[in-house]
Formats: structure tokens, sequence, C-alpha cells
């Protein structure tokens, strides 16, 4: 068989792997093209401060958009600091054995398992169990349950990448293993740690299935933990569904997309900020 | 050993007791016994393998971190045995302090870096914290040349700078033995000089453990020297006798260069 020339497959791996970009980018700015397209015509500032009427065939989205702030900040209020302690147990403070495999095994499968049998348990459990009913609370709990595997396992690698010199330099200056993690592993694992709490928020935003069997679907704005909330992404799905309003559902859309990029948008620059501070 | 009156051989600071470490099963170390005299340089050579980093892990306890690592013997820091399972390791560490082989600077600002050890062990007050960062980098040979840019990271400091900074960052928890490990290894020789000038300075005030793959450097600022062969103290005594009249024809053909 010839042997075709280097160059040549060089050039063909560079279109290639040129091409796949290509069409993901494609695909990427075709939705979010579609969307905005569709949405930003309706969205203005009397479409996100006004309460809904008739169902949300008219109005604005107001009480959704509280829902959408409200949902993920109380999942990430319970994840975070979860995800991270049992992160940094897995990895400073137990040795690699049989048992830390299984957990980790558990929570990659946990991290796969379909949003709405979370959604199911958090009705069964939160909601019924509980008696906390449908309300912000139950739905928080629920997505906090939901995003763990993944504040887990991401915590997990950005604890893992940090250099072992530096634990290495940190003890040997008699630092104990509390001051190291504080003052060495956590703050160099930020970035990582940041990169799956915007991956969890997305998904919390994201998510319906789970939130209407948790939080429900009130269109009011919630006076406490324990009221009923609907966030965009539920009112989109409704909207949609029960052929409402598809103007008012991609306006809604919109602000969607928007509301996520301003999100991570945030985020990095906060953390970017935070970077800085520590060593100019 | 008794109190020696002649200036040559001040008491010993760190008395080494048939050591022996191991990995799993296999022994790094093997029975090794040394006296380590205080405010002197003690240099230990030997090839790779030989042991030389494992004795000096040993001697601040960074081998706990090893969890398949076991040793045997007695360590006497100033007459209290450190490898004592109740010896209180991170007060240990800060009274021994560790040079790496390569500089491994904190992601942080070379005063931040100067004084993490101070802060671990509590000290606050900020004028004592910049006299304490001063007068590091001073005794470290390095204050003149980041005394403008004490707040830029250490990550943009020069290799020969970052290790003198290594060393600053140790003398700055004002330990009372300082650790060295192959601390030129990755250095050019001028960087070289200077951290040799700065130990040479520095043992008036604390005792000094230097391991080098630099038989020369050995010569040029060790006090006493030891050598190791696959994990075997081979001999240990004033440098000028090993490397003129050494006992072992092994440490001859060392320091000679025949091999290794």
């Amino acid at each position: 068989m010839p042997r075709i020339p280097p160059r040549y497959t060089q050039t063909f791996a560079v279109s290639i792997l040129a091409a796949a970009t290509a069409l993901t980018l494609a695909v990427l700015g075709f939705i979010i093209g579609f969307v905005l397209e569709k949405g930003l015509p309706v969205v203005g500032l009397d479409f996100l401060l006004s309460n809904p009427r008739e169902m949300g065939r008219e109005g604005g989205i107001f009480p959704t958009l509280i829902g959408t702030v409200l949902l993920p900040l109380v999942a990430i209020v319970i994840a975070l600091p979860l995800g991270v302690g049992t992160a940094v147990h897995l990895t400073e403070y137990t040795r690699e054995s049989r048992a830390t495999r299984v957990i980790r095994f558990g929570t990659d499968c946990l991290a796969g398992i379909p949003s709405i049998i979370f959604g199911l348990f958090g009705f069964i459990f939160f909601v019924s169990a509980l008696k906390l009913g449908w309300c912000v609370l139950s739905g928080g709990l629920t997505l906090a349950i939901m995003i763990l595997p993944t504040i887990i396992r991401t915590s997990e690698e950005a604890i893992r990448a940090v250099p072992y010199s530096y634990r290495e330099v940190s003890y040997s200056l008699g630092a104990t293993r509390w001051q190291t993690v504080a003052g060495v592993v956590l703050p160099n694992a930020l970035p990582g740690i940041v990169t799956g709490v915007m991956l969890s928020i997305g998904r919390c935003i994201g998510e319906t299935a789970a939130v209407i069997f948790t939080a429900g679907a009130a269109l009011r704005i919630p006076r406490s933990l324990f009221d009923s909330v609907r966030t965009m992404s539920v009112h989109f799905y409704i909207l949609a569904r029960e052929g409402i309003s598809s103007e008012k559902a991609y306006g809604t859309a919109a602000v969607l997309v928007i509301a996520i990029l301003l999100i991570n948008t945030l985020s990095y620059w906060i953390m970017h900020q935070f970077l800085a501070k520590r060593s100019r | 050993m008794t109190q020696s009156t002649s200036a040559a051989s001040p008491p010993a600071k760190i008395s080494v007791q048939n050591l022996s470490v191991f990995f799993g099963p296999t022994p790094a170390l093997r029975n090794v016994s040394l006296e380590v005299p205080a405010n002197r340089i003690f240099g230990i050579i030997g090839p790779s393998g030989s042991g030389k980093t494992t004795l000096l892990r040993t001697l601040n306890r960074l081998n706990d971190l090893f969890p398949n690592c076991h040793s045997e013997g007695q360590v006497l820091l100033d007459g209290a045995d450190i490898l004592h399972p109740e010896f209180d390791v991170v007060a240990l560490r800060r009274r021994i302090g560790m040079v790496f082989a390569l500089p491994v600077p904190l992601p942080l600002s070379v005063y931040d870096n100067v004084v993490y050890g101070p802060r671990l062990a509590g000290v606050r007050q900020r004028s004592r914290l910049a006299e304490l960062c001063e007068r590091s980098l001073r005794a470290a040979f390095l204050w003149d040349e980041v005394k403008d840019r004490l707040h830029t990271s250490a990550l943009r400091l020069s290799g020969g700078q970052q290790q003198r900074l290594c060393l600053a960052r140790v003398l700055a928890m004002e330990p009372e033995v300082v650790l060295l490990d192959e601390p030129c290894s990755g250095l050019d020789p001028i960087s070289t000089a200077k951290i040799e000038e700065a130990l040479q300075a520095l043992k008036a005030r604390y005792t000094i453990v230097l391991v080098t793959n630099n038989t020369k450097q050995a010569a040029r600022i060790a006090d006493n020297t030891a050598f190791f062969l696959m994990g075997e103290l081979i001999e240990f005594g004033p440098t000028a006798t090993i490397f003129t009249v050494p006992r072992d024809h092994r440490t001859a053909d060392y320091v000679t260069g025949r091999f290794g």
C-alpha cells in the first residue's frame, strides 16, 4: 500500500478539525440567533418588570425572573459547601481505597440520572413526606441534590490538578492539613470549582421537569421560601406546551439565553478579580 | 557525645541513630548513624538513588506524606526523638525548614510567599511581618533585587531568584535547621554562587544540611561531608578529610570522579 505523504495527512487532519469546530459554532450560532431573532422584539423593560396577565398571554415575566434567580441560588447555597466539602474530604483527607473508588463511581452514576427522577424523589420526599409542599425550598433542595454530583466531581478534579509540590511546600513550612487546604489548595482550585458551579447554575436555570414537580408553577412573586414559584424555563415550557403565546414564549427564551450569558461573564469576571488580587 | 570544648566540633544539633527508612518493603536507607554539628554546613553527597533526599525528608518528617513509608531508629533534635509518633510534626517543621530541588514559589506575591510560614504560625502584626520579610530577603541576598516589587507575583522572578525566595521563605520562620535538597541543581553558576554566599553567612545562626549532586559544591562550602551509596552511609567527617584522605576506597573513587 502506498504511503500517504505526511503533508497530505496533515492537511487532511487540519481540515477535519476545522470543519468540526465550524459545524459546532454554526449550530450554536443558529440556535442563539433564532431564539434572539424571534424573542428580542418582545423583550423590553416592560416585559421584564411587569406581571403576566391571562396565564402569560399578556404582560411580562417578572415573577418568573425572581423564580429563576431564587431557585438556583437556594440550590447553590446548599450544594456548594456540601459538594466542595465532600471533594476536599475525598482528595485531601482520605487515602485512595476501595471505599473512595465506590463513592466516586456512585457520584458519577448520580450525575447521569435523568432530572425527572430527582423531581419525583423531591416530590415524594420534600413535598409530601416532609410536608413542605410545592415551594422554593423543596425546589431548591431537589436541584441541590441534582447538581451535587457535578459540583463534587468538578471540584475534585480541580483540587487534584493543584500541583503536589504546593502542598509539600506548605507542609514543609509548618502548615496543618487544614491550613494547606485553605491557603494553597482551594485558592488554586478555584477556577475549576467556579466552572463546576457555572455548569450547575446553567442546569438549574434550564431545568423544568424537576422544578414543576417540586416548586410548582405559581405565577406570583414568592413571599417566602415556602411559596410556590415559576422559573423562566417552566414558564417557557407552559407557554409553548399549552399554546398560550409563542410570542411570549420566545421572549422568555431570549431572556433566558441572555441571562445565562450574563451569569457566565459575571462569574469569570469575579474570579479574575479574585485571582488578580491574590497575585499581581 | 560529650560537650566538646574545641571550636572545631560544636555539640551535635541532630543525631541520627541506626536509622533505616523503607518504602514498602524496600529499604531506601539502611542503618545510618551520624551527627550534624550546630552552626555548621553539613554536606551530603552521593549518586542518585543513594538515599540522600530520603534522609533529608526524614529530618523534618516530610516522608510522613507517603503512606507506604516507615522508618526505624532514632533521630534526635537537641536530644528529643523527632520520629516518636507523638512528636508535634507541625512544630518540628517550623524548627527545621526545607528548600527543595526545584524552586516552588506559591502563586502569590513575593511578600506573601515570604511571610507564608510566619502567618501560619499565627503572626498577624503587619510591622512584624514586614520586618521578617525584609530580614529574610536580605539574608537570602535577594532584597535588593525585589524590594521594589514585593507585591508582584513571585512567579515572575527568574529561576535563581525564585530559589533564593524559597530560602528566604524558610528563613522567615526563624528555624533552627535549614535543609537544602540540591538547591542549585537547576541554577546557573552565578545564582549558585549567590546561594552559596548566603549559606556561608547563614551558618552563624543556623545549622545547615545541604544535599548536593555537585561534589565540588560540598568541597567549597561544607564543613563536614557525608558520602552515601545505595542507601548506606559509607563515611562522614570533616570535608577536608573526606576529599583528601577518605578511609573508604568508594569515597575516594566518587570524589575524584571515577564513578557516579
